[in-house]
């Protein structure tokens, strides 16, 4: 069956399974292999990509579910890399093994979007599906804060963004 | 060391132990420097400056640093760079770092274990780099007439004040490459006080690439005409298939192969499945679910957890199988009038769980066999792809790439002769990837242990004797015949204990006694093996002796290690130096004044717990302040660490990341995580069973290095093993319950 939605702002059109789900379009269909599988059962949260600005586990999203819509995955996030949680994110040298953090970054960006100056108990609310192994969650923490107080400067990106999610 | 020989015995038996072995320490320190010296590389051009196989040096001015060792989260990329990078003077923002594929005639030990990465390479790394500094002086003093001694290096560049000239790497790079290094034993090495790199905090050098999502992980790898394969393992371990549906798996959508794969009864190695190889892995999985497979019986499809623990009860009746350490008369020391304090205390068998599931990629072709491998031992998973396919090294090409965690799961390549084996079936490049399920029923599991310990304290609460009769998993009749010399004790991987184990050597009357149970599950290496456990029940053990003795629990530690210890037998040539108990007196009394214990008063339901531990030449002491609520929910409040790890802290920006993460991922395992075994097989499957902590369980560790004039040694592993009892006596502090058994969701902490 083909599917069509787009993918950072790019319209896409694939044909797969109707339950394929969309982590593995991502990944294995269009070669964007920043989304990563970590479960399956939506526990862990590395999967998390943005379905019309919301977070959503692409491992339980199939991909019938999504089309028509505008994903944002991480290699979407902004254009160059400059959104100010991946700066903060290398500001404070966040990553141990880094695996999960495309996921942990994806939901901190969501978060930020709809509140932009987050308690720790609202960090801990809207984190709490995003496991890390490594146990970088002090870091995660103290990056969002960072973020949170740092001017967007790639604006054209944030903005490219936000009009595909809302297309 | 040599191995372009296909069998290489001793090197092989020196990787595998390390991979299976009880204790993860490598004993020796490869003299790295001077093979990189016999075995400088050819340089890319002629004008390329490439002095030893880690630096490279254009004359554009690009310098490039290469990464020896397996990434998994630890930081090694960036470390051992910056130790190079320091001694050759480089603008460490401008350096490259490159990632080695396997190349053990360059780069000789290749591999991400024991926390020892720092100690085995501290010196070689900077002699790789003040041997490049002193050719580039070289140059620029023969470019310029003057002397060499005139001659200062700063950010790639070499200055001669007297003239104010200066000359950069770059530029002096075709001359170097005509010059010959000065031998690496004699080099001249900086003072410590003189680092520019090293001691300053740097950010990983692939936080960009994990930033913006691209490739870098095992999983990510990409290779032309590429198919992708499940592979699904008997759940009682090693068990044979009896028959499979192949025939209907094979008209599934996008399937091109399913085929059984024999497999043998080692568990370290290829064993026995059905692999189902499609055009895509989502197809691949989706036909899997149709799979319908019988297994033969197997004779360890009885044992269980339960059966585990009744048995250890029953041996623990019995006289041990063998005696581990003698010192004095304990049997004496427990009667005399002494007052005498005996505990059972158990931890489970725990999952890796490392966040990036087992995959692998290979291709063979023509004979050759090249991987794309995350493993920790890239070295071991050669020799078993040789040993199992029938291949020299020399046709197997092994690329190193990013994995996502490791905590010791990735030291054994189960994962890797698999997809050796599918990709020689099917002919093109197969990307093998397990699934989460896959991954957590069929892990090497850090061993359940047993432990009974008895102590005596004499009149004046002094502890006068000891003795834990270890109950663990091996093989029962080897255990129970002498001992053989030189033969490895019939422990299962990482299910051992050292004789030298703190307290020994602390207590005049000392005895440790192990039996083991036989085991049909894999077990191996996790974040501080042995250690992880054994801190948990030999510290908590210790502040039961402390309550007894009515004394502070941190003071009865020191006292202990104010004991004169009884002589440590030396160790072999290159073995890592003994407990020195000054050191972690140094920690303790750090760490007694950080987290002000003894002088805080705390609100009913919070209290505080302290423990110690040295493994992997680390000395770590943690104070954790936890809550416990009436109804038994803890949250750990904060944890105050000091460490020990010598003179320097190369990364502190890492160092910190890593002993955040060491005590987060103690306490993660101590809440809640258990793998149970019913019917041979693991019971837990995912995190919904098996819970990893999460943000909200985070409490803020603060930390605190104490330099001390020695060699500097890891830091991926001993910040762990205190953490647990720590917590485990907060809890106690609260509650009055001791906690002798893991994990803590399984206690009951209600209290009123």
């Amino acid at each position: 069956m083909t599917f069509t939605f787009k993918v950072n702002g790019k319209s896409t059109t694939v044909d797969v399974p109707a339950d394929m789900p969309l982590l593995w379009v991502l990944r294995d269909v269009l070669d964007l292999k920043g989304t990563k599988y970590g479960c399956g059962i939506g526990q862990c949260g590395a999967c998390t990509v943005h379905v019309t600005g919301t977070p959503r586990r692409s491992c339980r999203t199939t991909v019938s579910q999504v089309n028509g819509s505008a994903i944002t995955t991480i290699e979407g996030l902004s254009a160059d890399g400059t959104h100010p949680v991946q700066r903060a994110w290398e500001a404070v040298d966040v990553p141990q093994c880094g695996y999960c953090q495309a996921g942990q970054i994806m939901s901190a960006a969501a978060l930020l979007a709809r509140n932009p100056n987050p308690s720790d108990a609202d960090i801990d609310t809207a984190m709490n599906g995003n496991l890390c192994r490594c146990g970088t969650y002090l870091r995660i923490r103290e990056a969002i804060h960072k973020a949170a107080a740092m001017p967007a400067t790639d604006s054209n990106a944030a903005n490219r963004t936000s009009k595909s999610d809302k297309n | 060391m040599d191995t372009k020989t296909p069998v290489d015995r001793r090197q092989f038996l020196r990787v595998s132990a390390l991979a299976g072995g009880g204790v993860l320490l490598a004993t020796y320190i490869e003299p790295v420097a001077n093979a990189s010296a016999r075995l400088a590389g050819e340089p890319k051009t002629a004008a390329d400056f490439q002095p030893n196989a880690f630096i490279r040096i254009t004359p554009d001015g690009s310098i490039t640093i290469i990464a020896k060792n397996p990434e998994i989260g630890q930081g090694v990329k960036t470390m051992l760079p910056m130790i190079i990078a320091d001694e050759l003077d480089a603008d460490w923002s401008k350096v490259k770092i490159e990632q080695a594929p396997l190349d053990t005639t360059k780069f000789q030990r290749q591999f991400a274990g024991g926390s020892t990465a720092t100690p085995t390479n501290w010196m070689p790394m900077r002699k790789v780099g003040a041997t490049a500094r002193a050719v580039l002086v070289s140059a620029a003093a023969q470019t310029w007439n003057v002397p060499e001694s005139e001659l200062t290096t700063s950010a790639s560049t070499v200055i001669h004040q007297a003239s104010n000239r200066k000359i950069s790497y770059g530029e002096l790079a075709t001359k170097a490459a005509t010059l010959t290094p000065p031998d690496m034993e004699t080099v001249k090495l900086k003072d410590p006080k003189d680092f520019t790199i090293i001691g300053k905090g740097m950010p990983g050098v692939d936080n960009r690439k994990i930033v913006t999502g691209k490739p870098l992980f095992g999983i990510d790898v990409t290779v032309p005409g590429m198919l992708y394969a499940v592979f699904e393992k008997a759940p009682v371990y090693a068990a044979k298939v009896k028959s499979a549906n192949l025939d209907e798996i094979k008209k599934e959508p996008g399937v091109k192969h399913a085929f059984v794969v024999d497999g043998g009864q080692q568990l370290q190695g290829l064993l026995g499945g059905v692999a189902i190889v499609a055009d895509s892995w989502w197809a691949a999985r989706s036909a899997r679910s149709k799979l319908k497979v019988t297994w033969d019986e197997h004779p360890t499809s009885s044992q269980s957890s339960k059966s585990f623990d009744a048995q250890a009860a029953e041996l623990a009746k019995k006289a041990p199988m063998r005696s581990l350490r003698k010192d004095g008369d304990v049997e004496s020391a427990f009667g005399g009038g002494n007052k005498v304090v005996e505990a059972a205390y158990y931890y489970p068998f725990i999952s890796h769980a490392p966040l990036e599931p087992q995959n692998c990629t290979a291709h063979f072709k023509d004979g050759k066999l090249e991987i794309w491998s995350q493993s920790q031992t890239p070295e071991s998973g050669r020799a078993m792809c040789m040993q199992t396919l029938g291949l020299k090294d020399t046709d197997i090409t092994i690329n190193m790439l990013r994995g996502g965690g490791g905590f010791g799961r990735r030291l054994n390549n189960d994962y890797m002769v698999e997809a050796a084996w599918i990709a020689k079936q099917v002919g093109v490049p197969v990307k093998l990837l397990w699934t989460r399920e896959d991954d957590m029923q069929h892990d090497f599991y850090r061993p359940a242990g047993y432990h009974f310990i008895k102590g005596a304290l004499d009149s004046s609460g002094k502890l006068v004797a000891w003795r834990n009769h270890f109950v663990s998993f091996g093989d029962p009749e080897r255990m129970s015949a002498a001992p053989q010399p030189n033969t490895p004790l019939p422990f299962a991987p990482s299910a051992g204990i050292g004789a030298a184990e703190f307290p020994a050597r602390f207590i005049p009357n000392f005895a440790l006694d192990a039996s083991v149970m036989p085991l049909g599950v894999p077990t191996g290496a996790l974040r501080a093996p042995g250690s992880n456990g054994i801190a948990f029940a030999t510290q908590s053990f210790i502040d039961e002796l402390a309550a007894a003795a009515g004394k502070d629990p941190l003071q009865f530690r020191l006292d202990i290690l104010s004991n004169t210890p009884i002589a440590q037998d030396p160790g072999p040539a290159g073995a890592p130096p003994a407990f020195e108990a000054a050191r972690m007196r140094g920690v303790l009394e750090l760490i007694r004044d950080k987290s002000g214990w003894g002088k805080t008063t705390l609100p009913k339901g919070t209290g505080m717990g302290v423990a110690f531990h040295f493994s992997h030449r680390g000395y770590f002491a943690e104070v954790v302040q936890a809550t416990v609520a009436k109804d038994g929910t803890v949250k750990v409040d904060k944890v105050w660490v000091a460490g020990d790890v010598g003179s320097q802290i190369i990364n502190p920006l890492n160092a910190e990341n890593q002993v955040q993460g060491a005590v987060l991922d103690g306490i993660g395992e101590a809440l809640g995580q258990e793998i149970t075994i019913e019917n041979g097989r693991a019971t837990q499957s995912n995190f919904n069973t098996f819970p990893l902590l999460r943000l909200r369980q985070a409490p803020p560790v603060e930390l605190h290095f104490k330099i001390t004039d020695n060699p500097p040694t890891g830091l991926g592993e001993p910040a762990l093993p205190p953490v647990v009892p720590a917590l485990c006596s907060a809890i106690h502090a609260v509650t009055g319950k001791r906690i002798r058994s893991l994990p803590l969701s399984k206690q009951d902490l209600k209290w009123v």
